[in-house]
């Protein structure tokens, strides 16, 4: 029962990778990305940088190339579907409005990372070897950036790893202390994690928000991807049961705060505030900067950090050549300025706070305490939690479908977990919304 | 006397009712308004009934970020919306009079037809639609979003309605008499008998047309074609990089404020323009 | 004499309905017919990859059925229902106080104003506002428990019950002052000949209005249902926005265009084409009903009276 699959033709007129003229670079560097996260940090460090206009849409470099920023938004697909749409219009775009990079995120970089249809260059044609000149970075981030035989399509300068942050007068006030070490050993494993959760509810505090907070700690120690490579069929690995048979039980015990209803909600950002009662989240570095922080009302220094009771990658961006650019070397000259040079990263992540992706300087900040303490974390520095973290991640297998799935489990399961439909219910609520979004999905196999 | 007691009683009732309707469709506004001059911290510590400091902060935040062009998404949605008005009022009415008007072979079946694809959701033709507008290298251009607008069976029904209430065929007949052109008996004659009708429809396309996401975010590619709820969808994109509630507020305000100013213009005439069908004949 | 104009006349009709024709067949029949084409076709993308287009017959239509569709439909029904029944209760009241002279309204001109607002409002920026504002930590809840009438806050958008009723509640509040503005006006088309005729028989208020005004402006009537069952059929951003596309819990809120458009963001025109189909077809039924109970529905026969004039009177010529 093989379905016939016809691959349309789309690259074959971009099938020209690896050979690109070098003659003449074009005079406009089109970028596509979510946000202007990559832009700020293509300015701190891509030397070439002259100025960039006031509304942040058009860079210009010493040379006179123009960068034009094209930024749409992550939600809803909103970003992907115009990158899309571009890509399937590479070849016949006109040299300025070919896209000469782009960026993804590790819940889709094995879309655009597919080797057949090679949308993304390989770093090797575009003269990285990454061997040599990426030898310093988390093999974890150049794994996730290959293709099916290993041909590493993108390379990234952050990395992701993340840890437990936590209010330190509620610390105090429940636990009796507010330091790093001694929390940590509080919440090293999810047995402890619990009986400290226990603790917190006695007293009227919730360990964390909303139970999509947990989701990546299980959701990234999967053993096999969502679908295996040439499959159409989902298998829910056993952490994801795991994950919704704890929360259900977090939930109903009250160690989450049931009015908070997933992520990236009015009241989930309320929980961050400082009338909320939870004591904790689980934030990678952008997490703690670009989230927590803004959401913030109090004085800098209430929160800390430590070790999560699981290590765990959350997000990450990758930087990716796309066929058919016509300014390949300002395209290997940004990738490797941004996410292979150690000063640049060291830098980037002094400025940015990002963790970056330098093995041996991250080493080097987990001890540089001058250098790399944070004020809003009244002068802890984070990194010395960060590096061991990412040592240990091994990233889950990916899958082009990894998106879908994770969203659409968590709101499928959020009904479960309020109470309104008993588990087989939103177990089909699942299925059905999943082969929604990927029609080519035949069978959903549950664990056991 | 009991017949002045039972007119106050409701007299009250009707004031009563018209207070509460009219605080729920201002409370909204209001907290719209104030949320918009609130910071993302203030805004975080919980509602207030008072006005925060940040109105002038939140404006800049908005104005400045080259990401979301509101100024020109403003200038887009008023020129597409204000052509689809025009286009949309004067050939819904051309052709409501045209079938009213003359009698014709085809006259009931082309009647019959538009009220046929009156039902057919915009939606359901989007596929099709942008397929077909990239062949004909439209894609990414305001045209599309316009020249639809010319076919609205549904202003076209609303159009005959009015004529066949309005408008006596003796009129045009005496027009004709007069040696008119009908083409100019269309536009000096029936047009004006059509204004309140016309004014009313105008102000529906427009804000139908102003507030349209469907489409234009099927359409348009590039930033500085963009219409305002375009925009509003792509700050709404939560993104960890720009989130602040204040911004979104502000920016929301600024994609209605332009509106209601135009509306509280115009309703006078709008609403004289309604008043204007009562007193025909 | 008269048949011979009449017929040089009969040009500037097409003429005149010709613009209109022209630019449906474009922009609206081609895309249909592509649409109705396709529903017969296997053909989506998968990531970068285009599957199909392969013909499938009549399966898309099929495994439609086996679906939610029916569900979402019924969903799409309660919602509408939820907000139109209060609409045109609530229109046609205030129509008929704002066009009653005896009724002396202060502020009339503020109040036709206001009643309009919502209306501007685009649908997505206020299902937005809505969401923040009903959150469980938003202003309502915060206003009510700071009033003391509330311990703990009310989960809105967690139950069946709250999130139709949030959604029908705002569509209501969208659309009333437009249908108000549109009755008015109907009502105003009146001759006031009538009703000061009425007044002399003794025909006054509640009866006036139920056996003069309501049968007047049935067409405009038949106009607003029509109009606000294509809108209902067509909803989307409000429960769009409000559940974050999901239509939770439990795919309550769900409506037909929402399932539409999931298929439409995988980029499955096939099924979208054939969801397209069966909505085209409802729609077409819903409205040719209304279209037969507000037109055929004559109780005091003045229709077919009219009609029958009508008729005579081309005979005669």
């Amino acid at each position: 029962m093989k379905k016939r699959t016809a691959i349309a033709v789309l690259t074959a007129a971009m099938a020209m990778t690896g050979c690109i003229a070098h003659a003449e670079e074009g005079k406009v560097i089109n970028i596509y990305s979510w946000n202007g996260e990559f832009r700020e940090r293509v300015e701190l460090v891509y030397p070439e940088v002259e100025s960039t206009s006031a509304d942040g849409t058009v860079t210009t470099l010493k040379d006179g190339t123009e960068i034009h920023w094209i930024i749409n938004p992550n939600q809803d697909g909103v970003y992907q579907d115009k990158l899309d749409e571009a890509l399937l219009n590479q070849a016949d775009a006109a040299d300025d409005d070919k896209i000469d990079l782009f960026l993804s995120e590790t819940d889709y970089v094995n879309k655009y990372t597919d080797a057949e249809i090679d949308v993304a260059i390989p770093l090797t044609d575009l003269g990285i070897d990454p061997e040599k000149d990426l030898a310093d970075q988390y093999s974890f981030t150049k794994t996730t950036a290959s293709d099916v035989n290993g041909v590493q399509r993108g390379s990234t300068w952050q990395c992701c790893p993340g840890l437990l942050v936590y209010r330190r007068d509620i610390a105090k006030e429940v636990l009796g202390t507010d330091d790093p070490e001694e929390v940590g050993a509080m919440v090293k494993d999810w047995e402890t994690l619990k009986g400290t959760a226990e603790k917190l509810k006695s007293a009227g505090y919730f360990t964390f928000a909303s139970y999509a907070d947990t989701f990546r700690l299980y959701g990234n120690s999967i053993e096999n991807p969502w679908v295996s490579a040439g499959e159409t069929k989902i298998v829910i690995d056993k952490q994801i049961t795991d994950w919704i048979s704890d929360s259900k039980e977090w939930l109903d015990a009250g160690y989450f705060d049931k009015t908070v209803k997933g992520q990236w909600n009015d009241d989930w950002n309320k929980s961050m505030g400082s009338e909320s009662k939870v004591f904790a989240f689980l934030f990678p570095a952008w997490g703690i900067d670009f989230t927590l922080n803004p959401n913030w009302d109090g004085e800098a220094g209430a929160w800390a950090v430590t070790n999560p009771p699981q290590e765990y990658n959350w997000g990450g961006s990758y930087v990716h050549g796309c066929t058919g650019t016509d300014n390949p070397e300002h395209v290997k000259d940004i990738i490797l300025a941004v996410t292979a040079n150690k000063d640049s990263l060291l830098t980037i992540s002094r400025e940015k706070t990002d963790f970056t992706n330098t093995i041996s300087g991250m080493q080097e900040a987990a001890a540089d305490d001058a250098n790399f303490s944070s004020e809003f974390l009244g002068g802890q520095n984070a990194f010395k939690y960060f590096a061991p973290v990412a040592e240990n991640i091994k990233i889950a297998p990916l899958s082009a479908y990894d998106q879908g799935c994770v969203e659409l489990i968590q709101s499928s399961f959020s009904d479960y977990f309020q109470g309104t439909v008993d588990y087989e219910t939103a177990k089909n609520n699942f299925e059905t919304s999943i082969k929604v979004r990927y029609p080519e999905i035949t069978e959903i196999i549950w664990p056991e | 006397m009991k017949r002045n007691k039972s007119h106050y009683a409701e007299s009250a009732l009707v004031h009563g009712v018209l207070l509460l309707l009219a605080f729920m469709c201002l409370f909204f506004f209001y907290i719209l308004l104030i949320n918009a001059t609130r910071s993302h911290a203030d805004l975080q510590k919980g509602f207030s009934a008072l006005p925060g400091k940040d109105l002038i902060n939140n404006f800049k935040n908005v104005a400045n970020d080259g990401t979301f062009p509101m100024l020109r998404g403003i200038l887009n949605s008023l020129f597409v919306s204000a052509s689809c008005a025009a286009i949309c009022t004067y050939f819904s009415s051309l052709t409501a009079y045209g079938l009213y008007a003359y009698d014709f072979k085809i006259k009931k079946a082309a009647f019959t037809f538009i009220m046929a694809i009156l039902v057919m959701p915009t939606q359901v033709t989007a596929m099709g639609f942008l397929r077909l507008i990239t062949k004909m290298g439209m894609y990414d251009s305001l045209l599309p979003l316009i020249l639809p607008s010319v076919a609205s069976p549904a202003v076209f029904y609303f159009m005959y309605s009015y004529l066949q209430s309005s408008l006596p065929l003796s009129l045009v007949e005496a027009a004709r008499i007069d040696g008119s052109g009908e083409f100019h008996t269309f536009n000096r004659i029936v047009l004006p008998i059509m204004k309140p009708a016309i004014a009313v429809q105008a102000i529906f396309t427009f804000v139908g047309s102003w507030n349209n996401y469907f489409v234009p975010a099927l359409v348009i590619q590039s930033k500085n074609k963009m219409t305002v709820p375009i925009l509003i969808a792509t700050l709404r994109g939560a993104d960890y990089m720009n989130f602040d509630m204040g911004k979104v507020y502000m920016m929301i305000a600024v994609a209605i404020v332009p509106i209601i100013v135009v509306y509280l213009f115009l309703s006078k005439y709008i609403i004289a323009g309604v008043t204007l069908g009562g007193v025909k004949e | 004499m008269r048949k011979r104009k009449s017929i040089s006349y009969a040009k500037w009709g097409y003429l005149f309905i010709l613009p209109f024709f022209i630019s449906f067949f474009i922009f609206s029949l081609i895309p249909l017919a592509d649409t109705v084409r396709y529903s017969f076709y296997e053909y989506y993308r998968s990531g970068l990859k285009s599957i199909g287009p392969n013909f499938v017959g009549f399966k898309n239509y099929l495994s439609l059925l086996k679906s939610d569709m029916l569900g979402y439909g019924a969903n799409t029904m309660i919602l509408w229902i939820i907000g139109f029944i209060p609409q045109i209760g609530i229109a046609l009241l205030l129509a008929s106080w704002f066009t009653n002279i005896r009724i002396k309204i202060h502020g009339m001109q503020f109040f036709k104003v206001v009643i309009y607002l919502p209306n501007l409002i685009m649908a997505s920026a206020f299902a937005m506002l809505f969401f923040t504002m009903f959150s469980s930590h938003g202003p309502v809840n915060s206003i009510l428990m700071s009033l003391g009438w509330l311990k703990e806050p009310i989960d809105f958008m967690g139950t069946v019950f709250g999130t139709r009723a949030l959604i029908g509640f705002m569509n209501f509040l969208m659309w009333f002052g437009n249908t108000t503005i549109m009755l008015m006006a109907a009502i105003m088309g009146i001759s006031n000949d009538i009703f000061e005729a009425s007044e002399i028989d003794g025909c006054n208020g509640w009866r006036r209005f139920w056996y003069i005004t309501l049968p007047l402006i049935r067409p405009i009537l038949a106009y607003t249902m029509i109009t606000a069952i294509i809108g209902g059929l067509q909803m989307f951003d409000v429960p769009q926005i409000l559940t974050n596309g999901q239509g939770n819990p439990n795919h309550s809120s769900m409506t037909l265009i929402m399932f539409l458009n999931s298929h439409l963001k995988s980029k499955n025109y096939g099924m979208a084409g054939a969801l397209s189909v069966y909505l085209f077809i409802v729609s077409g039924i819903l409205c040719f009903i209304v279209y037969r109970m507000t037109n055929d529905n004559d109780p005091d026969g003045s229709k077919a009276a009219a009609k029958r004039r009508a008729k005579e009177e081309r005979r005669r010529r």
